[in-house]
């Protein structure tokens, strides 16, 4: 069952013009974003720990665009692009990560735990691997409640060596779970190359040892992620049970804001940056006629000011009361 | 009221019997409650010691659902259903191991309520049972209530008896947050007397099971049997106990306890964990923090050895606390 032909060639769902400008749009949301976090960091401004999604663009832009408002994504500390396609509101999201009481999650979370359930992003964990067992549970409600609901759950090639992996990829197959594992393989674990850290020269290929579908796309590729998510999206809503995606991407800007690459060649680097997905598929875009300069353009300085209106909604935004410190450890106050 | 009036219908029951009704009787008032865990289903048993027998037959495969052996993806699949609107109660078979679920458990099932701004809680019950004396060594037997009552989130339950373990896990399974639910192996198969009907105990609430003047004893799960053995060979030397079931471990009942001690002015407590930093500990801080001035005794506390359980019968029943133990305790605070 570990496959190379999922999705691809005749068959492949394609993104009509629309979608392929929805898709656009949510990757440049993404990179804009992305810019405009480790700027505000470089500046002072604000202090977390960033993990920059920058070059990894591509894969939830065009998973979501299959995805409905009610499904659901689970995902790890490098996350706000999952989170950003999926819809969570820019306004909330920058809140939280300036930790202020009207971010996401009242600024208890932050960055590493961002969540807007009305946008079905339930999860954000910052433990590797620990998005999966609990999207397998969502995605067990799902079935129980017969809606074809489906759930996303993301994660790093790091994570593919940790024991939730297989137990959480033994457990979805075994109930035929609508849940999706979307391995977004940048190539390394915090410091760790790929090969050094990982048995096989496919994660994709573990798919089999759990007896469901595997695959490997390149993940920087808007037209090649659209079609193998859209399948495997459509599996999981058939009862078909779960797919293992293995999306092949790049991060730019290292494991954490401040990392120096030290691990990496100069050459990969450059090489990986020169193949940047964002402005390529905007070229491919107009190049294709599906989109104009102008109209891509227009799409772009939206972006921009509703970033700028998030960050200045977020730094105007109240710190939270003091009673939050113990507030939410249980559902009823004043437990202990 | 006449006597006949007051007379409450009772069956015998075991601890086992009566966790069963009670997952049972909650399964039957709301749709959205499911069990899951290593062999709860009736194909496989219905649990390893029948805690959950007969119930996939009864409310079918769906809601009660035996896993492979994969203590993370049964919590994982837990948190992930109980944020989706279920209502779950997860078997991991013994305590010992909720050690290799502990992420889903503390980083997890503990913290998203908080972490989310009280948008995603956790409805669940994990079930264990553990306990010595059953000659299962050091892998099968601990327990480890205090790290689970250190971490804020989590709620955890030890009831003693059939009628308390019915009544709690009654209220852990409507409970918004998550509940460890511990039941020591051996107190599962004495049968009491015990109501029919069983109404939901408030969890965080301690039980007076006998007022006294002398001594406060407080402990929790079987050791409270041998507590409640202890009073009564105090009694014959005219030594008076008032003896509180904690049942809760967290939230602990302070002020019930707080009063008994400020009342008698003499503290014993005893569990089975071992004594150092065990829950013991926190009762005699608080006691101290509290009662200053007030206490005619220091506060005793008894617990395990700082050792792993042993498999030798001899060593091993030296490891739990004895009656025998608990007297020497409650006397010391009088001489």
């Amino acid at each position: 069952m570990a496959t190379t032909s999922y999705a691809t060639g005749a068959n492949a769902a394609q993104p009509d013009a629309a979608t392929q400008i929805e898709i656009y749009r949510r990757m440049n949301l993404i990179m804009q974003n992305d810019e405009a976090s480790r700027k505000i960091i470089r500046s002072g401004r604000l202090m977390m720990p960033y993990y920059s999604q920058r070059g990894q663009e591509v894969i939830p832009s065009a998973i979501s665009v299959n995805l409905n408002d009610d499904d659901k994504i689970c995902t790890i500390y490098r996350g706000i692009h999952d989170m950003l396609a999926k819809g969570v509101p820019l306004r909330a999201l920058w809140a939280e990560i300036a930790g202020r009481v009207t971010g996401t999650c009242k600024g208890k979370g932050g960055p590493m735990h961002i969540t807007h359930p009305a946008s079905g992003a339930i999860l954000t964990t910052g433990i590797v691997g620990s998005s999966m067992p609990i999207a397998n549970g969502l995605a067990w409600a799902a079935k129980l409640d017969k809606s074809r609901q489906v759930t996303i759950a993301n994660f790093g090639d790091g994570a593919s060596n940790i024991g939730a992996f297989h137990e959480s990829l033994n457990l979805a197959s075994l109930w035929k779970l609508p849940v999706i594992f979307v391995c977004q393989n940048n190539r390394f674990a915090e410091h760790t190359r790929y090969e050094n850290g990982t048995s096989v020269d496919q994660i994709s290929k573990r798919a089999a040892g759990y007896g469901m579908p595997g695959i490997t796309v390149d993940g920087n590729d808007p037209y090649e992620m659209y079609a193998v998510a859209n399948e495997a999206i459509n599996r999981a809503r058939d009862g078909e049970g779960p797919t293992l995606i293995e999306a092949m991407t790049f991060r730019f800007f290292g494991h954490v804001f401040g990392d120096d690459d030290f691990y990496m060649t100069k050459e990969e680097k450059s090489a990986a940056m020169a193949a940047d997905p964002v402005p390529l598929y905007r070229a491919k875009l107009i190049a294709n006629g599906v989109a104009t300069e102008e109209k891509l353009a227009a799409l772009e300085a939206d972006i921009a000011a509703q970033i700028a209106d998030a960050i200045e909604f977020a730094l105007a935004s109240d710190m939270p009361p003091l009673e939050e410190l113990t507030r939410d450890v249980y559902a009823e106050q004043g437990v202990a | 009221m006449s006597a006949a009036e007051n007379k409450i219908e009772t069956k015998k029951i075991t601890i086992i019997q009566a966790i069963n009704e009670a997952i049972a009787e909650a399964m039957e008032a709301d749709p959205k409650v499911i069990v899951l865990g290593e062999d709860v289903a009736d194909r496989e048993g219905g649990g390893v010691v029948g805690v959950t027998r007969g119930l996939s037959t009864r409310f079918g495969d769906d809601r009660v659902r035996s896993t492979p052996i994969t203590e993370q993806a049964i919590i994982g699949a837990a948190i992930g259903a109980a944020i989706g609107g279920y209502k779950v109660v997860a078997e991991i078979m013994l305590m010992n191991f909720t050690t290799v679920a502990m992420d889903m458990i503390v980083n997890h099932a503990a913290k998203l309520r908080f972490m989310s701004g009280g948008q995603t809680g956790v409805p669940i019950v994990i079930r264990m049972m553990t306990g010595a004396g059953i000659s299962s060594g050091g892998q099968h037997s601990d327990f480890l209530e205090a790290w689970f009552a250190h971490t804020p989130g989590l709620k955890v339950v030890m009831p003693s008896n059939p009628e308390d373990a019915k009544g709690l896990m009654l209220s852990a399974i409507t409970d918004p947050d998550p509940v460890m639910f511990v039941e020591c192996t051996r107190a599962y198969f004495t049968p009491y007397e015990t109501p029919v009907k069983v109404a939901p105990i408030p969890l965080g609430k301690a039980k007076v099971t006998q007022e006294g003047t002398d001594v406060t004893i407080i402990s929790y799960s079987e050791i409270f049997l041998r507590a409640t053995a202890a009073a009564a060979a105090l009694a014959k030397d005219g030594i008076s106990v008032e003896l509180i079931d904690l049942r809760t471990i967290s939230p602990w009942d302070r002020a019930t306890v707080i009063a008994s001690v400020k009342k008698t002015g003499r503290a014993v407590i005893a569990h089975e964990a071992v004594k150092q930093f065990g829950v013991g500990a926190e009762i005699a801080a608080t006691l101290q923090e509290e009662l200053f001035g007030q206490l005619k005794a220091p506060v005793k506390r008894l617990g395990a050895p700082y050792t792993s359980v042993p498999f030798s019968g001899v060593l091993e029943q030296a490891f739990i606390v004895s009656v025998a133990g608990i007297v020497a305790a409650a006397r010391a605070t009088l001489a």
